[in-house]
C-alpha cells in the first residue's frame, strides 16, 4: 500500500475503510489536500465542499464505529460534474446563467451517493450546459489537462477527468450526451462509462439533449466505474425513461474479466481514416491484446455511422433549443436588465440576461435547434435526423448479431492544445465522431487507456460498445485489457503522467 | 394593434340574411385529479400562492415529468364519452413559447398524436331537434401559472407597474376538446355553441373527472368564428375570442362575433386573423394580439416522456364502466316515468333527475317523486338560494323519505292534505313520514261504524242531493263527500266515503 491515499483506487480505499486501517476523515482530508495543492493549476473543481465532504466523512466513521452495516463505498469520496444538481451545493453547469444558484434538491444519482455514505468533494468544471470537447466554453475557464497544462482535458467532462488523473478524487461523476464522458477518459488517461440510455436516472441532470443525455462514473480504473456505476445505476420512478430491469452484473464482470470466446467487432467506419497514427498503433495493440486473451476479432460495417455527427447536430441542438428555454430570469439563477430601457418587459429581461448569460457555444446550439425545429423545416432536419438515429440502431443491432461488444478508438486524436479548435466548430464536433453514435441509439459505452500515442506522449482511450442493457460486457473486456496492458506497462498508465507538485505552474487566469 | 372601444355591428337579421357563420370551439377543462399533470403536487383551488409547487412544476433545471395515470384514464374517458377512437399509441409533444407565468417556457401538450379523435356530440336544441357536433380531437395537456399584475387600473398587463406570478396552477392537468369546424348552423350558430357547452359541462360532471366551474376557470372557452356569404363553401378569416367563461357569455360571444364579422364584410373590409378578448359587462369583444398562420410552436415529441400506449382491455374496462350519456339517460327516464317535454325540462333544469331516479329506486310512483320534490321542497331551497339537491342534503332529507310519504297515502293512511302536513313536518326536521304523522296524530279513520256513521247523518240532512243520486245523478256525490270529511275532520278517507254514500244509494 502507498501511503499517499490519493494514489489508492476505490476499491482500495473501499477494503481499507472496511477494515478501519484508515478512517473516511484522513480519505477525504488527503483528497481536499491534494486539491489545494494542484487544482490551482488543473482547475478541475468550480466549487470545493470541504465543511461538507468532511462533515459527511465523520458521520461515516461515527456509524461505522457504532457498527452499523455500511455501503461498501462508504466513506469514499467523489466529484460531481457541475450539470448535477447538488441540494445546498452551487450548481451551475459551467454557465454565467446559472451564477449563485444554489438547488433546493439532490439528483436522484446524488441521493444514491450521499445514501451510500460517500463524501463529496465538490462540483467539477465542464463546457458550459455540458456543450463542447475541451471545457474551453466554460464561463468559468478551461481545465487543464494534468498530462500536460497546455492542453485540453477533454470535454465536456473535462473537470471530472482531470480531478481523477490528478488524483483529487478517486471517483467522479460525469454526464454523456454526445462523448463527454468517453472523450475526456480518452484524453487523460482515465475510464469513462456510458451507460445503456435510462440506466442511470436523469433525474436532477441539467437536461442538455434529454434523449441522449446519460450520467456515468468517471474513475482510474474498470473495477471502480463497475463499483460507482452499481451505486448510481438502477430504476428511478422519477425519470419515466429509466429502465426497471436490474443494474447489469457489472462489478462481477469486471472482477471475472474474462474475454475467452467474445467476438470483437471493429467498426470499419470508426478506424483508420482521420485518426491519428499513433491513437490507431495503440488501438491495434489493443485489439491484439484481447486476441491473446482469448476473443475472437471480426469486422463489421456500420454505414450509417457516417451520418452520425450530421444527425447528432440537428437532434442535440433542438432539445437544447427547448430545454434551455427555462433559463429566462424569472424564477432563478443571474437577472440582467436590458440597458437603456426604462420599463423593462419581461421579455425584455428574457432576452438581455439570455444574451448575457449564453455563451457563443449554447447560442449557437440554441439557434441551430430553433431552426431545426422550425416549421417548414422540422421534417427536413428534426424528421430525417430521427430516421438516421433509426438507421444508426438496425446498423448497432445488426452488428451485434455477429459481435459480443463493437470497439473502436475513443478520440481520433490526443488532447489538442488550448485554442487549437475553438474558432473551427466542426473540427471540435469531429472529436465526437466514434462516440456519438452510441449516444443517438442509446448503447452502452466505455473508454478505457490504451497507451500514449508514440507522436506526442499523450494518453489514448479505446472504446468498446455493448448492446442496450449489456454494460457488463464493457467491463469484462475493459477489466482483461487493462490488466493486460497494466502488466505490460508495468502499472497504471497514469504513474507515467508528469508529478504536478514537482512544478511550479501558473494557476489559469481570468477566472470569473 | 389599438381598437376602438365599440366595433361596429350588424343587424342580426342582416347577418343571419347574407353570411353562413363557420364555428369551432376549443374547452379547456382542468380534470379534478388530486395531483397534478406530472408532479405529485396539490391541485386544489383558493391555496397560499405558490405553496403547492416543486422542482418539476417550477420547471427548475434537472427536474422531469411523470405522467398522471389518473389523468390519462380521465382524458380516455373523456375521448370515450364523446365517442373518439382513442389511439392505441401516442406521444406528448412540446409547445414551445416564452411566457412568464410558463415555468419551462414549454408547454407539455400533445400536437399531431393526441389520445382522442374523431368523435362526435349530440346536442338538443330548444326546438326539440339534435345538432351533432363533431369532435376533431381531445388531448391531455399541463395549464401554466398565472400571472398578476399589480399597479395598473384594470388588472392587465398594460398600465401595471409589476408582476406577480403564482405557480400553482402550473402543471395541473387540461384536456382540450377541439371541435371541427361546424357549418351550416345559420342563425342556431348561437344557440348550438350554447347548447354544446352545456351538454359537454353535463357529460363531463357525470363523468367526474373536473367540477367544470366556469366561473372559478375549471372549464374555459375558446370561441373561433368566421362568415361566409350564404352560398359560398370558402371559409373566411376566422377570430378567436378567449376565454369566454358562461353559457350565456359563450352564447352572447357568438352573436356578438357574427355581427361584428358581418359588418366589416359587408362594408366590403376584411377580418383580421386575431385574439378577440370577451367582455362580460358589454357583451362585446375587444382585439387582442394579431395571429399570424407563421406563428411556430415548434412542436417534436417530448423526449423526457414515453409514449403512451393503453391497452386495448385498460380501454375496453373504461368503455364498459362509462355512465350512461346524460342525453341518452333523459330519453331513458322520459320514457319509463311517461313525463311531458315540459315536466321532463323542468326537472332537469331544477337538477332532479337524480333524486327523483332513486325516489322511483325507492318505491315512489314517477308522478308521485316529481310532486313531492318539485314542491314545496323546491319553494323552501329556492327561499334559501339554494338548489333543491343540496338544500335536501343539509336537511337530510333522502329520496326514502319522499317514498315512505308515498306510500303512506297509497296504503291510505293518510290523504293527500294530511301527506302535505306529514311532509311539512319532515321539511321542519321533525323526522321521518311516520314519525311526523304519528305525532301530529295524522291518521285516516279506517272505523268503518263511525264512517257509516257520518254517512248516514250526512245522507239525513242532505235529502235533495240523496234524491239526485238515487236517480242516477252520481256526480253529486261530490257534495256529500266534502260534508262527510267535514264531519269527521278530515280524517275520512274519501274513496271509502263515496262508495258507502253510493251503495247506501242503491248505486254500487
Ligand atoms: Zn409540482
Amino acid at each position: 500500500m502507498t501511503t499517499d491515499l490519493t494514489r489508492s483506487t476505490a476499491a482500495e480505499l473501499a477494503d481499507l475503510l472496511t477494515r478501519r486501517e484508515v478512517s473516511a476523515r484522513e480519505v477525504t482530508q488527503a483528497h481536499l489536500d491534494r486539491t489545494r495543492a494542484v487544482d490551482g493549476p488543473v482547475h478541475a473543481y468550480l466549487h470545493v465542499d470541504e465543511e461538507g465532504a468532511l462533515a459527511a466523512a465523520a458521520d461515516i466513521d461515527a456509524r461505522r464505529a457504532g457498527g452499523e452495516e455500511l455501503h461498501a463505498l462508504a466513506g469514499v469520496p467523489i466529484a460531481v460534474k457541475d450539470v448535477v444538481v447538488t441540494k445546498g451545493l452551487p450548481t451551475t453547469a459551467g454557465s454565467r446563467i446559472l451564477q449563485g444558484w444554489v438547488p433546493p434538491y439532490d439528483a436522484t444519482l446524488v441521493t444514491r451517493l450521499r445514501a451510500a455514505g460517500m463524501p463529496i468533494l465538490g462540483k467539477t468544471n465542464m463546457d458550459e450546459f455540458a456543450m463542447g470537447s475541451s471545457t474551453e466554453h466554460s464561463a468559468y475557464g478551461p481545465t487543464r489537462n494534468p498530462w500536460d497544462l497546455g492542453r485540453i482535458p477533454g470535454g465536456s467532462g473535462g473537470g471530472s477527468a482531470a480531478a481523477i488523473a490528478s488524483f483529487q478524487a478517486p471517483l467522479a461523476i460525469g454526464t454523456d450526451t454526445g462523448g463527454s464522458i468517453r472523450q475526456p477518459a480518452a484524453v487523460t488517461g482515465t475510464v469513462g462509462t456510458k451507460p445503456t440510455y435510462g440506466g442511470v436516472s436523469r433525474y436532477g441532470l441539467i437536461a442538455m439533449a434529454s434523449s441522449l443525455d446519460q450520467a456515468g462514473p468517471c474513475t482510474r480504473t474498470v473495477l471502480d466505474a463497475a463499483l460507482l456505476h452499481e451505486v448510481i445505476g438502477g430504476h428511478d420512478v422519477m425519470d419515466s425513461t429509466s429502465l426497471t430491469a436490474p443494474v447489469p452484473a457489472v462489478v462481477a464482470a469486471a472482477r471475472r474479466a474474462e474475454v475467452t470466446g467474445l467476438r470483437i467487432g471493429i467498426v470499419r467506419e470508426l478506424t483508420g481514416e482521420g485518426f491519428q497514427p499513433g491513437v490507431q498503433a495503440r488501438f491495434e495493440e489493443a485489439v491484439a491484446h484481447l486476441v491473446d486473451a482469448g476473443a475472437e476479432v471480426v469486422e463489421v460495417s456500420c454505414p450509417s455511422f457516417t451520418s452520425a455527427l450530421a444527425a447528432y447536430y440537428l437532434v442535440m441542438p433542438s432539445e437544447v433549443s427547448s430545454n434551455l428555454a427555462k433559463f429566462d430570469a424569472m424564477r432563478y439563477g443571474l437577472r440582467v436588465w436590458p440597458e437603456g430601457v426604462a420599463d423593462a418587459s419581461a421579455e425584455q429581461v428574457m432576452a438581455a440576461t439570455r444574451d448575457a448569460g449564453f455563451g457563443d457555444e449554447v447560442k449557437r446550439r440554441i439557434i441551430l435547434g430553433t431552426y431545426a425545429l422550425s416549421s417548414g423545416y422540422y421534417d427536413a432536419y428534426y424528421g430525417s435526423a430521427q430516421k438516421v438515429r433509426t438507421l444508426i440502431a438496425r446498423d448497432f443491432a445488426a452488428a451485434f448479431e455477429v459481435a459480443d461488444v463493437l470497439v473502436s478508438p475513443t478520440s481520433p486524436t490526443t488532447a489538442f492544445a488550448f485554442g487549437e479548435k475553438m474558432s473551427d466548430p466542426l473540427s471540435m464536433y469531429m472529436q465526437d465522431i466514434a462516440t456519438i453514435p452510441a449516444n443517438l441509439a442509446g448503447v452502452p459505452g466505455m473508454s478505457v487507456p490504451s497507451g500514449l500515442a508514440d507522436e506526442d506522449g499523450l494518453p489514448v482511450g479505446f472504446q468498446i460498445l455493448a448492446p442496450a442493457m449489456a454494460d457488463e460486457r464493457l467491463y469484462a473486456v475493459g477489466a482483461a485489457l487493462e490488466a493486460r496492458l497494466t502488466a505490460a506497462w508495468g502499472g497504471p498508465l497514469l504513474a507515467r503522467a508528469q508529478d504536478l507538485t514537482a512544478q511550479s505552474i501558473a494557476p489559469t487566469e481570468a477566472l470569473s | 394593434m389599438t381598437t376602438t372601444a365599440h366595433d361596429a355591428v350588424l343587424g342580426w337579421e342582416a347577418t343571419v340574411t347574407a353570411y353562413e357563420p363557420v364555428m369551432g370551439l376549443e374547452v379547456h377543462v382542468e380534470l379534478g385529479t388530486a395531483t397534478k399533470m406530472f408532479c405529485g403536487c396539490p391541485t386544489t383551488f383558493g391555496a397560499q400562492p405558490n405553496s403547492q409547487v416543486c422542482p418539476v412544476c417550477l420547471g427548475l433545471p434537472g427536474a422531469l415529468p411523470v405522467v398522471n395515470e389518473v389523468a390519462v384514464e380521465s382524458a380516455i374517458r373523456i375521448g370515450l364519452a364523446l365517442n373518439c377512437e382513442i389511439a392505441p399509441w401516442c406521444r406528448f409533444a412540446r409547445k414551445n413559447y416564452f411566457y412568464p407565468d410558463m415555468p419551462k417556457n414549454f408547454q407539455t401538450s400533445q400536437y399531431d398524436e393526441p389520445i382522442a379523435f374523431n368523435g362526435h356530440l349530440d346536442v338538443d336544441l330548444e326546438d326539440g331537434s339534435a345538432y351533432r357536433v363533431e369532435i376533431e380531437r381531445a388531448h391531455m395537456e399541463e395549464d401554466t401559472g398565472k400571472s398578476l399584475h399589480v399597479g395598473g387600473a384594470t388588472g392587465r398587463i398594460h398600465g401595471a407597474t409589476h408582476s406577480l406570478v403564482d405557480y400553482n396552477r402550473a402543471g395541473i392537468p387540461l384536456i382540450e376538446i377541439v371541435t371541427k369546424p361546424m357549418t351550416g348552423a345559420g342563425e342556431r350558430a348561437p344557440e348550438i355553441a350554447r347548447a354544446y357547452v352545456a351538454t359537454l359541462r353535463d357529460l363531463l360532471l357525470g363523468l367526474g373527472v373536473s367540477d367544470v366551474k366556469m366561473e372559478q376557470g375549471s372549464m374555459r372557452c375558446d370561441v373561433n368564428l368566421s362568415l361566409m356569404p350564404r352560398g359560398s363553401a370558402e371559409f373566411g378569416t376566422r377570430s378567436e375570442t378567449k376565454n369566454v367563461n358562461s353559457l350565456r357569455s359563450v352564447e352572447r360571444a357568438v352573436r356578438f362575433e357574427m355581427t361584428r364579422h358581418a359588418a366589416i364584410l359587408s362594408a366590403g373590409g376584411s377580418v383580421v386573423q386575431e385574439t378577440r378578448h370577451w367582455h362580460e359587462d358589454t357583451g362585446m369583444t375587444t382585439a387582442g394580439r394579431v395571429k399570424s398562420d407563421a406563428e411556430d410552436y415548434r412542436y417534436f415529441p417530448e423526449p423526457d416522456l414515453v409514449p403512451l400506449a393503453p391497452p386495448a382491455e385498460v380501454v375496453a374496462a373504461l368503455r364498459a364502466s362509462l355512465p350512461e350519456p346524460p342525453v341518452a339517460r333523459r330519453k331513458r327516464l322520459q320514457d319509463a316515468w311517461g313525463y311531458s317535454d315540459l315536466e321532463l325540462r323542468d326537472v332537469v333544469n331544477a337538477g332532479l333527475l337524480d333524486l327523483i331516479e332513486q325516489t322511483v329506486a325507492a318505491g315512489a310512483s314517477p308522478a308521485a317523486a316529481r310532486k313531492w320534490w318539485s314542491g314545496e321542497i323546491a319553494r323552501r331551497a329556492n327561499a334559501e338560494g339554494t338548489d333543491v339537491a343540496s338544500y335536501a342534503g343539509q336537511l337530510g332529507v333522502t329520496p326514502a323519505h319522499v317514498a315512505e310519504l308515498e306510500a303512506l297515502v297509497t296504503s291510505s293512511r293518510l290523504n293527500d292534505s294530511m301527506a302535505r302536513q306529514a311532509w311539512e313536518g319532515v321539511l321542519d326536521g321533525e323526522g321521518s313520514p311516520t314519525a311526523v304523522a304519528d305525532a301530529r296524530g295524522l291518521q285516516l279513520v279506517a272505523d268503518t261504524g263511525a264512517l257509516a256513521a257520518a254517512v248516514e247523518k250526512v245522507i239525513a240532512a242532505n235529502p235533495e242531493v240523496a234524491e239526485k243520486i238515487r236517480d242516477g245523478k252520481v256526480q253529486a256525490v261530490g257534495a256529500l263527500i266534502g260534508q262527510v270529511m267535514k264531519e269527521m275532520r278530515g280524517q275520512a278517507d274519501a274513496a271509502a266515503a263515496r262508495e258507502l254514500i253510493l251503495s247506501l244509494l242503491g248505486q254500487a
